[in-house]
């Protein structure tokens, strides 16, 4: 096992190497005057020229390479002009509420598109296959955006059942002390069951309309993951030898169509990473999505830049817990490390 | 017989709900087996003979049911019964082993834990003995270090012994009846003697009763008691194997019996209507054999090596803490034979033995990593793969492929797949001049000419055969590589064929490189044989006097393992 | 010779004459399959929107009135009016262009570039394929939304990089979809047999190769469509590439999105609803097309 990681670690390395590259370029090809972007508006040329030389944009290319990655290792990212802070301690304090907000989705998601699947595959033709197909369907057609202000037009404009899409927590409950920035979890550490109800009356939403998004990939291997295994050799001889039902779809099927599921996560993770953007967009969610796109606003590039490589760094460490849970069910990818 | 038979299907149809209706896989049929009988059910691809035996044990797939007649099993009828009593019944009184058996088994769990799942299934085991009951299963099929294997995933052990743990499984309950669907299938003839006589000797001494499905009429004949033949979902007949041989009844088994390569048949004894005049016309007097002259092909200390997969990463070579290097694997090692003129050479040998990879070789699509190749006086084997097809060279060494349907380009119709060789390196031009030579080959190798402007998935596989054989022969090469071109087709599709090929090579004057692992048929069209083995040549010789008299112990292996029915 | 033939059975199944033509073929598969024909009447709409649109609309799309502002559907005004007045049917409409063109435009440029590189990658391997496959998945290490902000926000804020942005995150998959194609299509016996007809490599890869692969590349291509339209769209919804008051269904979901909360729904629900019927139906066609070019599926 151990022996497993650390030959899925040493495939990471290339694609951070790549990620960093590649962002580097991105700060490098900003249209126009870098320095006069970093400058502000009302820069002199004076000013641009020392900020020119303070980045080191007059250096060579390699060199300033070189000094990028050093201040990447000492976790520089760079100030933001919007804030006035590093975006190394901006990003880290609204990485929570994404984290939280993309993992309750995902959680739901997983819920409702596991049984879903299976049923649909097992009961091939019932309605629930036609619900399951619907659903595939339907759920890559729908803009997230779009989703969302649906949701909120019915469950807090008709309904009134949801609070306003602004945020977090409304303005008359107070934060719990922080643990782990999930305040879902944090409530319920502090004992605070009223904070823990508007925590989860306000990510109820933004959570859910995440969980349609990435329903339809899920759904749609699990179908067909558990439709190509159910109609595997090995499924034909448990149910030869008599196993039981649960034996047969549980231990046998159940098992083995996971593994391709598991290998669509690492695209599902893709774009809940992107569709976040637009969620926090759409609920004012204080997260690192929102915190972008204000900067895109503002033309403050180096949160941008900032979130971009969190972004992939995030991506990269969640690849690899993928492929570790993949080793973990098959003992084909264990043993061959 | 006196007692009722354990099982009897009486009358049984089975539909199958398809896009254009409903199509009975299988009508009316009757079959019987007696305890402790063993009985073969034989037909070619679409007999029904599977469809048989998922019926009996109900696991037919969704759109496939019983639409009339009866299944008996000592005495419960297994058409009424209810799924939980079928679930009951399967694994402990009837168990089935399939072909491919490394995809019969669960590939993500212990094999050990898979036995234990049907013990405990059928409450013939405790989890406490469940462990101690699965080793002795494995002890039973002969598997060696049965504790260790018990512990082994399905990708860790060869197809035979991945065979065994199925039959272990099977049997790990005592069932009455076991049910065998081409078990041997796609295995190596030697492993399929040792799984067959395990499959009997077990069978026997617990007087079990088999049935054995299988499309191969010698395997049956020299295992089982009784036959039943399947032709297009009906049995044919049914009869006692040493009859069945004897005195077939039904054209359609004595046609596919005929069509089935023997010891001591000719060539033309397997088409059903050969003239009597056409049996002296023999393949031993080879007619164009030229004796004198120095040899068309000969190939000297020939070697092919692939390098092992690299040990350890980019990173440990250069941190300098790579592991030394392993050998590379030589998959041909130092062989040398030649060809003469108008002869069939036979390269025979196991799955891996180097034999495919050798004729890649000779033919040019594969670099050799050492060895010369010498066609005509000119050594070939030094002209690169890539560039051969460029030299005036390629259009005398020809091939025909294993798998007829893999070897058409699915967009070219027939016509334009055999002119293919012609346009690029023929100098026939024109398109009434290139019509006329496509419909000359097709008369050839028998293709009808109207089937000559449709698509491979138009036609059928022994047309898609001979589509294969007039593109080889366009250009008339010198040689022409087979290599198993008749692996993928049915007997009786193979038996003409074989014949066909023989026709061309004694018409045309070509000389063969007959790639093959089933040696019966190397007997037929072979003038002279090589053994192969781990990349080596372990015996070499007349066809004669290497199957008549062999005298590697590999040899006679492999002779001994052939079914050999009761004539 | 002829007395060989006769043993041989007729083939069993059916076979279409070698005629049966496209067009035959597409009304049999509409036929078994009314979704694939609602599908392509959807897209004949879209491109006659498309081309059309702006001709045909009620309204100017850019000409607002503030007398009517904020009007809910109506007989005068479909899709009722936004904040300026402006009739949200007649921007609707005129909107399907450039969206269209958008992907439309991404997808070909990604076809072109990623197709090329995947096939010369699995058909030449070595070297060419290490390259182009690390650049793959150097792509794929980011969650591809967020890497598209990135480069629209590094290269300039405009349509044009839209579409790069959008041909750019696409890469991979063709890359991947025509590189395993090509792969296992090498060594394919018919690949082979080509060979020892005296084709030369690129011969092979023009003649045998690539036409087997374009029917699996234009399934692609329709399946990628509709993301390549989500995408564009996600983009111009947070402000990024299109610009007011340029009609777009991103844009004008997110002009929408304000009065939402006070119940001016349609503002940003027919927009919306444009951009999901085109995802919609962009999907449902790459099922139809690949029914419409599998080979096993005609007769």
């Amino acid at each position: 096992m151990l022996g497993l990681i650390i030959a899925r670690l040493k495939t990471t390395i290339p694609s951070i190497l790549g990620v960093i590259i590649v962002t580097f370029l991105l700060t490098r090809v900003l249209p126009g005057d870098t320095a006069a972007y970093f400058a502000g508006p009302a820069a002199t040329p004076q000013a641009i020229a020392e900020i020119r030389s303070k980045l080191g944009l007059d250096q060579p290319l390699p060199v300033q390479f070189v000094s990028y990655v050093t201040a990447l290792v000492k976790g520089d990212l760079g100030q933001s002009l919007t804030t006035g802070q590093p975006v190394t301690a901006d990003l880290a304090q609204r990485l929570p509420a994404s984290a939280e907000l993309t993992l309750f989705g995902l959680l739901i998601s997983m819920a409702i598109a596991l049984p879903l699947g299976v049923l649909a595959a097992v009961r091939q033709g019932s309605w629930i296959d036609h619900l399951c197909r619907i659903v595939a369907t339907a759920g890559v057609s729908l803009p997230v955006f779009f989703t969302g202000l649906l949701l909120v037009y019915v469950f807090y404009f008709i309904l009134g059942w949801a609070p306003a899409p602004l945020g977090r927590l409304d303005a008359f409950a107070s934060e719990p002390p922080r643990v782990t920035g999930f305040l879902l979890i944090d409530s319920l550490v502090a004992r605070d069951p009223e904070t823990f109800r508007a925590a989860l009356s306000q990510i109820a939403l933004p959570a859910l309309t995440l969980a349609i998004f990435s329903l339809a990939p899920i759904t749609r291997m699990t179908r067909a993951s558990m439709l190509a295994v159910l109609g595997a050799d090995f499924v034909r001889t448990a149910r030869a030898s008599g196993l039981s039902t649960r034996a047969v779809i549980g231990t046998y099927a159940f098992r083995n169509a996971m593994l391709p599921v598991v290998t669509t996560l690492g695209m599902v993770f893709s774009f809940l990473l992107g569709a976040n953007v637009l969620v926090e967009k759409v609920f004012a969610w204080p997260g690192v999505g929102s915190y972008a796109v204000e900067a895109l606003i503002a033309s403050d590039y180096a949160p941008i830049q900032g979130f971009v490589l969190t972004m992939a760094i995030l991506y990269v460490a969640l690849n690899l817990a993928i492929d570790i849970l993949y080793g973990v069910i098959d003992p084909r990818v264990r043993l061959e490390a | 017989m006196a007692a009722s038979p354990l099982l009897e299907v009486r009358n049984l149809t089975v539909e199958f709900a398809t896009r254009r209706g409903k199509v009975q896989a299988v009508k009316s049929i009757d079959i019987s087996v007696g305890k402790g009988e063993t009985v073969a059910i034989v037909g070619e691809s679409g007999s029904g003979k599977s469809v048989t035996s998922y019926a009996v044990v109900r696991i037919l797939d969704r759109a496939g049911r019983v639409a009339e007649g009866s299944i008996g099993f000592s005495g419960i009828d297994l058409v009424g019964a209810s799924e939980a009593q079928m679930r009951d019944l399967r694994g402990r009184e009837i168990s089935m082993i399939f072909q491919n058996p490394r995809a019969a088994l669960n590939p993500i769990r212990k094999v050990g834990k898979q036995i234990e799942d049907v013990l405990l299934q059928h409450v013939q085991a405790t989890r406490a003995t469940a462990r101690e009951k699965a080793i002795a299963a494995l002890e039973k099929v002969r598997i060696a270090r049965p504790q260790e294997r018990y512990d082994a995933y399905p990708f860790e052990l060869s197809g035979g012994m991945c065979q065994r743990i199925v039959i272990a499984l099977a049997l790990a309950c005592q069932p009455q009846l076991l049910i065998a669907d081409e078990p041997t299938t796609g295995l190596d003839v030697t492993t399929q003697k040792a799984v067959m006589d395990l499959i009997v000797e077990l069978t026997r001494e617990r007087g079990m009763s088999t049935i054995l499905i299988t499309h191969d009429l010698g395997l049956a004949a020299a295992y089982c008691d009784k036959v039943v033949v399947m032709e297009k979902g009906r049995v044919v007949e049914t009869a006692a194997a040493a009859e069945i041989f004897r005195n077939p009844q039904h054209p359609y088994t004595r046609r596919l019996m005929k069509a089935t390569p023997r010891v001591g048949m000719q060539l033309r004894d397997l088409l059903p209507d050969a003239p009597p005049e056409a049996m002296t016309a023999s393949r031993t007097s080879v007619p164009n054999l030229d004796q004198g002259g120095a040899p068309l092909l000969i190939v000297e200390n020939l070697v092919k090596e692939y390098p092992r997969p690299a040990a350890g990463s980019l990173l440990a070579k250069l941190t300098g803490k790579a592991e030394p290097e392993k050998p590379a694997f030589r998959a041909v090692d130092g062989i040398g034979f030649s060809v003469r003129r108008g002869e069939t050479l036979g390269l025979v040998g196991e799955s891996g033995c180097g034999k495919s990879t050798t004729s890649m070789m000779v033919n040019r699509l594969l670099d050799p990593t050492a060895g010369r190749i010498v066609f005509d006086g000119q050594d070939i084997g030094s002209i690169p793969a890539r560039q051969f097809a460029l030299t005036p060279l390629r259009r005398r060494i020809q091939m025909v492929f294993q798998d007829p349907t893999d070897s058409l380009n699915p967009r070219f119709t027939a016509e334009r797949a055999i002119l293919d060789p012609v346009l690029r390196m023929g100098s026939l031009r024109g398109r009434d001049a290139l019509r006329a030579r496509c419909e000359e080959l097709a008369g050839l190798v028998g293709l009808p000419v109207e089937l000559i402007d449709r698509f491979p998935h138009q036609l059928s596989g022994g047309q898609k055969a001979r589509v294969g054989i007039a593109r080889a022969i366009a250009l008339n090469p010198d040689l022409v590589i087979l290599d198993e071109p008749t692996a993928a087709l049915d007997v009786s599709v193979q038996a003409v064929v074989l014949n066909l090929l023989e026709e061309l090579r004694q018409r045309l004057r070509m000389s063969y490189i007959f790639v093959s692992h089933d040696l019966n048929v190397v007997r037929l069209l072979c003038d002279r044989v090589i053994v192969m083995r781990s990349g080596r040549i372990v015996e070499e010789g007349t066809a004669e006097a290497v199957l008549g008299a062999p005298q590697a112990d590999y040899t006679r292996e492999l002779l001994t393992a052939i079914p050999h029915p009761p004539l | 010779m002829n007395d060989m033939s006769k043993v041989e059975p007729p083939p069993l199944r059916f076979e279409a004459p070698p005629s049966t033509s496209l067009l035959a073929h597409a009304r049999h598969i509409v036929s078994e399959n009314p979704v694939t024909g609602l599908a392509f009447g959807l897209f004949a709409l879209i491109l006659f929107a498309a081309i059309f649109g702006p001709l045909v609309v009620p309204y100017d799309p850019l000409a607002s009135n503030t007398s009517s502002a904020l009007k809910p559907p109506s007989a005068a005004h479909w899709f009722g009016t936004d904040q300026l007045g402006r009739d949200i049917f007649s921007r609707v409409i005129a909107a399907t262009r450039l969206d269209f063109t958008i992907a439309v435009a991404s997808v070909a440029l990604v076809f072109l570039l990623g197709g090329l590189a995947g096939v010369a990658a699995g058909f030449f391997g070595g070297w060419v394929d290490t390259i182009i496959g690390r650049v793959a998945d150097t792509i794929m290490a980011f969650p591809l939304f967020v890497l598209a902000m990135g480069i629209v926000a590094a290269l300039g804020n405009s349509v044009t990089n839209i579409v790069i942005a959008t041909a750019i995150i696409n890469f991979p998959l063709y890359a991947r979809v025509a590189r395993a194609e090509a792969n296992v299509r090498r060594e394919a016996g018919f690949v082979q047999a080509a060979r020892l007809s005296g084709n030369s490599e690129w011969r092979l890869l023009l003649t045998q190769i690539v036409p087997n692969i374009m029917p699996i590349m234009a399934v692609q291509m329709s399946l990628t469509m509709g993301y390549a339209i989500l995408n564009a769209a996600g983009l111009s919804f947070i402000g990024l590439g299109v610009r007011p008051p340029t009609p777009e269904w991103g844009i004008m979901v997110a002009e929408g999105a304000s009065f939402i909360v006070s119940g001016e729904w349609w503002i940003a629900f027919f927009p919306g609803l444009a951009l999901m019927t085109a995802v919609f139906c962009f999907n449902l066609l790459g099922d139809g097309v690949r029914d419409l070019v599998d080979p096993q599926r005609r007769n």
